[in-house]
């Protein structure tokens, strides 16, 4: 061992030294690769560009119909990243994302149905129930860490967050379950909302499924992601990992690890409300069942079966299963659910990573360096 | 000479089994000490009065004067304890470097946080294994590891729960000329110690517990010589 007193032996690297003098802005960019995320250097970068550059070309060479659907997949992305967030990065495994998906689903509904689309007002819904998501999760967030329930309670109480809102949103069918104008319908859902919408001199730009919806998701894909990815990087996604991985040592540093886990939670729980508005939007349409035991066990299959510990994964696997998923329902759906099923079973046991992430690892072994 | 740490009447029980009974103990701001004791005496479950892992039945903890006997661990922390557990406490699937930078990160940015990593990874001689997570590292390399987390961070006091455990002789001086060096610089060490030559190498001052009660204080040879301390090491832990 060296002498531990040679205190001032810190010549600084070339690099660091460049780093200090950066901007804030230069600091966040430079997060994009990091310690928590898999993917760095020109090669990946690089792949991931043409991943988008096909994406913004594929409505070239496909029908109207396809890109709605492709933006149909894209809506799931945000809450199954915001469950890698939680439980791949955070260690607690939430079995209730759509309760913040399906609250934030009626809420854009309840306030468009109320206050229409003009002056971009659906945006302004969009984020009022994101906010919506994100500030319930914190309460319910707020409630188990600070009452110190972890591990598999946490699924638990999530779990049975979100039945007994699918249990009182079903039993809303009276014409006395409004708000305002919307009638929240009970089972059968509430329907009507307008879709986004974008104020245009002229003739508003209306977001039906379609090619400019598909965009604009697009965009917000590629947003998320990129933002995920700095955050995960950041002094934050440190902590978040550290918590995951031994709870009791992150506090010993000093980190109030419970508002962590409450954070993570919330920002979890605003992305399954991004989805969730996002959804009710596409198809101007939100049910109960939306929050029920299949709808809040997908989400789990898509990101363990990608790999909930690198949001890429995370993404890419998403995307993959809910293609599956889609293709085999053309055999039917209790078909389809099965595969689902058998698929988590598979991953769990042979490649508990994820696929995706296995196959990223591998990729990054072979090719020396570019991925990770 | 100031105090840095006072405990008073402090009481915790499990079940049935009495783990801290009436502590009365005073650390001085800038020395040395040591805690020493029977295994099952309850040093380990004293340090985790101290850091608010558990609450005490009865009794106060002040450090610096203030009263921390409420706050949470991350709070006592904030104030200037750092530690370093008896079995390692590291983030196994993070590297050498990812553990350094979430035990510094909190108080260092930038440069400063690169070059006390830089620092640190020198002298606990973890060069070649920045990158490796810290699961991989040998027993030995995971308490050097564990040593730079709580060491890095320049603490106010500094508690040390068999900090030698599995070390070599060598590797045991070395971790007591540290100590002395760290000491130097103002930072108040307590640490758990059962390698009595260590216990001399590092401390002016030794607390000796059993079943959970002070049993007997004083300089080293004073606590050599206790007639009753020779017991209670060698006539295994009946009272
Ligand atoms: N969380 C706990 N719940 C119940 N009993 C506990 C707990 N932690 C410790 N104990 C008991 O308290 C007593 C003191 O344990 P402690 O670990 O503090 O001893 P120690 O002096 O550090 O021993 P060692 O030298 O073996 O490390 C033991 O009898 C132990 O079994
Ligand atoms: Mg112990």
């Amino acid at each position: 061992m060296d002498r531990p007193d040679t205190p001032h032996t810190d010549e600084p690297l070339v690099a660091e030294t460049q780093m200090e003098r950066r901007s804030a802005l230069a600091i966040w960019i430079s997060r994009l690769e990091g310690p928590q995320t898999m993917g760095r250097g020109p090669v990946f970068w690089a792949t991931a560009a043409l991943v988008v550059l096909a994406a913004i070309l594929y409505p070239l060479f496909s029908n109207p119909f396809a890109v709605g659907n492709s933006a149909y997949f894209m809506v799931w992305t945000f809450m199954a990243m915001g469950l890698g967030v939680v439980w791949g990065y955070t260690g607690a495994l939430s079995f209730g994302q759509t309760a913040f998906f399906g609250l934030a689903g009626y809420a854009y509904g309840v306030l468009t149905i109320n206050f229409g689309a003009a002056y971009g007002f659906t945006w302004i819904a969009l984020a009022i129930s994101v906010a919506l998501g994100g500030l319930f999760a914190m309460l319910i967030g707020y409630f188990m860490f600070y009452g110190r329930i972890k591990g598999v309670f946490v699924g638990i109480v999530t779990l049975s967050v979100t039945l007994v809102l699918e249990t009182f949103m079903a039993q809303t069918a009276g014409p006395q379950w409004r708000i305002g104008e919307a009638r929240l319908n009970g089972f059968n859902g509430m329907s009507g909302m307008p879709p986004l919408t974008i104020p245009w001199p002229g003739d508003a730009i209306v977001l039906y499924p379609g090619v400019g919806l598909y965009y604009v998701l697009l965009a917000m894909v590629v947003l998320c992601y990129l933002g995920l990815r700095m955050l995960l990087n950041a002094p934050f996604g440190n902590v978040l990992v550290a918590i995951r991985e031994n709870p009791e040592r992150a506090e010993m540093l000093g980190y109030d690890t419970r508002a962590y886990q409450m954070l993570s939670f919330a920002l979890g729980g605003a992305l399954a409300g991004l989805s969730g508005a996002l959804y009710t939007a596409w198809g101007q349409y939100i049910t109960p069942s939306s929050m029920g035991l299949t709808a809040a066990a997908l989400p789990i299959v898509w990101v363990a079966v990608g790999g909930r510990r690198d949001i890429t994964a995370t993404l890419l696997g998403t995307l993959a299963v809910l293609f599956a998923f889609q293709s085999l329902t053309v055999y039917g759906s209790q078909y389809a659910l099965i595969v689902m099923g058998a698929l988590l079973l598979f991953t769990v046991l042979l490649t508990p990573d994820g696929l995706i992430a296995t196959a990223m690892r591998w990729l990054g072994r072979t090719f020396g360096g570019a991925k990770r | 000479m100031t105090e840095i740490l006072s405990v008073s009447k402090l009481n915790k029980k499990f079940g049935g089994v009495t783990v801290a009974n009436d502590i009365d103990f005073t650390l001085h701001a800038g020395t040395m000490h040591c805690l020493i004791g029977p295994n099952g005496a309850g040093k380990s479950t004293f340090f985790r009065l101290i850091l608010g892992e558990h609450a005490p039945d009865s009794g106060t903890i002040l450090f610096r004067g203030a009263d921390i006997t409420r706050l949470r661990s991350f709070e006592r922390i904030r104030r200037g304890i750092s530690v370093k557990f008896q079995v390692p406490g590291i983030f196994k699937a993070l590297s050498v470097r990812q553990n350094l930078d979430v035990a510094f990160q909190h108080h260092l940015h930038g440069h400063n946080l690169s070059s006390t990593v830089k620092r640190v990874v020198e002298f606990t001689n973890l060069e070649a294994e920045v990158e490796t997570p810290a699961g991989a590292l040998s027993h030995g390399q995971q308490q050097w590891l564990e040593i730079g987390m709580a060491v890095g961070v320049e603490p106010t006091l500094l508690l040390l729960d068999e900090p030698t455990a599995g070390m070599s002789p060598d590797e045991t001086r070395k971790t007591g000329e540290m100590l002395h060096d760290l000491n130097q610089r103002g930072i108040t060490i307590l640490a758990v110690e059962h390698d009595m030559a260590f216990v001399e190498q590092i401390a002016t001052q030794v607390t000796v517990l059993h079943f959970g009660r002070i049993f007997a204080e004083g300089t080293i040879a004073e606590i050599i010589d206790h007639p009753g301390v020779q017991e209670i090491y060698l006539g295994g832990s009946d009272e």
